[in-house]
């Protein structure tokens, strides 16, 4: 073992080097190190936050989902209800129409047949006055037996 | 003795040799200082190319790389002390990656670079800079005076000679004998971080030297020698690094 000079030279170059590698060469490979590990944690931070975001939008989705379809069976029974009642009142309106129609046919037929009776009857009336005539071989004054004639007609 | 046996035991001490300049004391080994200064550089013109674009966003192979070694190293810091100090963990990465890359020189098969070295009349050329004494100590006095800084500094001069004379016996009569134990346990930080390095390493190249001395047997010997050193050669740069992690972050507890 033979210490020298050797020894001083080592010790030298061992303070510039841990010198260099203090000031130059440790600081930026940790800080590079330390600002890559801050942003990872930060990009798993936010693939967390976005997989619980996209959890509630597919939550927030399937509600939508089943409140719209909710609302589509809602429409749907509405309106079948509309076209339930729809049918219903077009039923009643023809019913009315027709019972209208009907009511007005027989009130025509009524007036007909009233006017017919009437012409019947003034037909009659003249028919029995004629056969009257025939039979008596006579003139009869009309105007003088016009009650009796009256008479007959009203018990036709 | 043989002439044979003189032979490599010439060979392992040529090898063992450092290329010098100068005499006694002011003698420089200029094998061990361009190495390691060489290696040093090694590591940090890697890691500072890395440094100057680092990205935050997706890194590329090399960054990769870098950033697991500075990963590795400040868990390790982390793990052992917890105070705030900005010298521990760029003091802890550059022991860790110089002294590995320094140990791995002996897996450089060992006569290949005396060798090459050979060729331009250089006669004497040692590797590996960790098998040098004066690497290790160096080293361990760079960690000693932090170390000693680092008392001071948190505890106040007074606290550390406090903390010198006052454990592990409470009563003052004992402070003397306090104080010699304490000193023991501090000098042998420094003592045993250097030996313990230049042991495991001078010890590995010398095995390594007396398997170059085989013959044609080496070859399968020197790959499970080298294979072993797969666990030695990381192992001591890891242990250098913890024990100088952990010794600081004894210096910076109060008692």
């Amino acid at each position: 073992m033979n210490l020298n000079m050797t020894l001083v030279g080592e010790l030298i170059a061992f303070i510039v080097f841990v010198i260099f590698c203090m000031k130059y060469v440790w600081p930026p490979i940790i800080g590079a190190i330390e600002a890559r590990q801050a942003t990872i944690a930060d990009g798993l931070a936010a693939s967390d936050r976005a997989a619980k975001d996209l959890e509630l939008a597919q939550e927030k989705a399937t509600a939508q989902l089943k409140e719209a379809k909710a609302q589509a069976a809602e429409i749907i029974e509405a309106a079948k209800k509309r076209e339930t009642q729809l049918v219903e009142e077009a039923a009643e309106k023809a019913q009315a129409e027709k019972e209208k129609i009907l009511a007005a046919g027989h009130a025509e037929i009524e007036t007909e047949r009233n006017q017919a009776k009437e012409e019947l009857r003034q037909q009659v009336a003249v028919l029995a006055v004629a056969g009257a005539e025939k039979i008596l071989e006579r003139s009869i004054d009309a105007a003088a037996h016009s009650d009796i004639l009256d008479k007959l007609v009203a018990e036709l | 003795m043989s002439a044979a046996e003189v032979t490599s035991q010439e060979y392992i001490k040529h090898h063992l040799q450092n290329l010098t300049v100068g005499e006694g004391f002011w003698a420089l080994h200029i094998d061990t200082l361009g190495w390691s200064i060489f290696l040093g550089l090694v590591f940090l013109t890697i890691f500072r190319s890395v440094a100057k674009k680092a990205e935050t966003g997706v890194p590329g192979k090399l960054q990769c790389a870098v950033e697991m070694i500075v990963e590795f190293v400040d868990d390790s810091v982390k793990s052992t002390f917890h105070g705030h100090n900005p010298v521990i963990a760029p003091l802890a990465l550059t022991i860790f990656v110089w002294v590995l890359l320094m140990n791995a020189m002996d897996w450089v098969p060992v006569d290949l670079i005396p060798r090459i070295f050979e060729l331009f009349g250089v006669h004497y050329m040692k590797a590996v800079p960790t098998t040098d004494p004066n690497m290790t100590f160096a080293l361990a006095l760079g960690v000693f005076v932090l170390i000693i800084y680092y008392s001071i500094k948190v505890k106040g001069i007074g606290g550390f000679i406090k903390e010198l004379t006052t454990q592990p016996f409470g009563h003052w009569s004992l402070y003397p004998v306090n104080f010699i134990l304490e000193m023991v346990t501090l000098l042998a930080r420094p003592l045993s971080l250097a030996l313990r390095l230049f042991g495991n390493l001078y010890a590995g190249e010398l095995i390594f030297l007396l398997i170059a001395t085989i013959g044609l047997f080496q070859l399968p010997v020197h790959f499970l020698w080298a294979a072993f050193h797969l666990l030695v050669i990381p192992l001591q740069a890891f242990i250098f690094m913890m024990l100088t992690i952990l010794y600081l972050s004894l210096a910076h507890e109060e008692h």
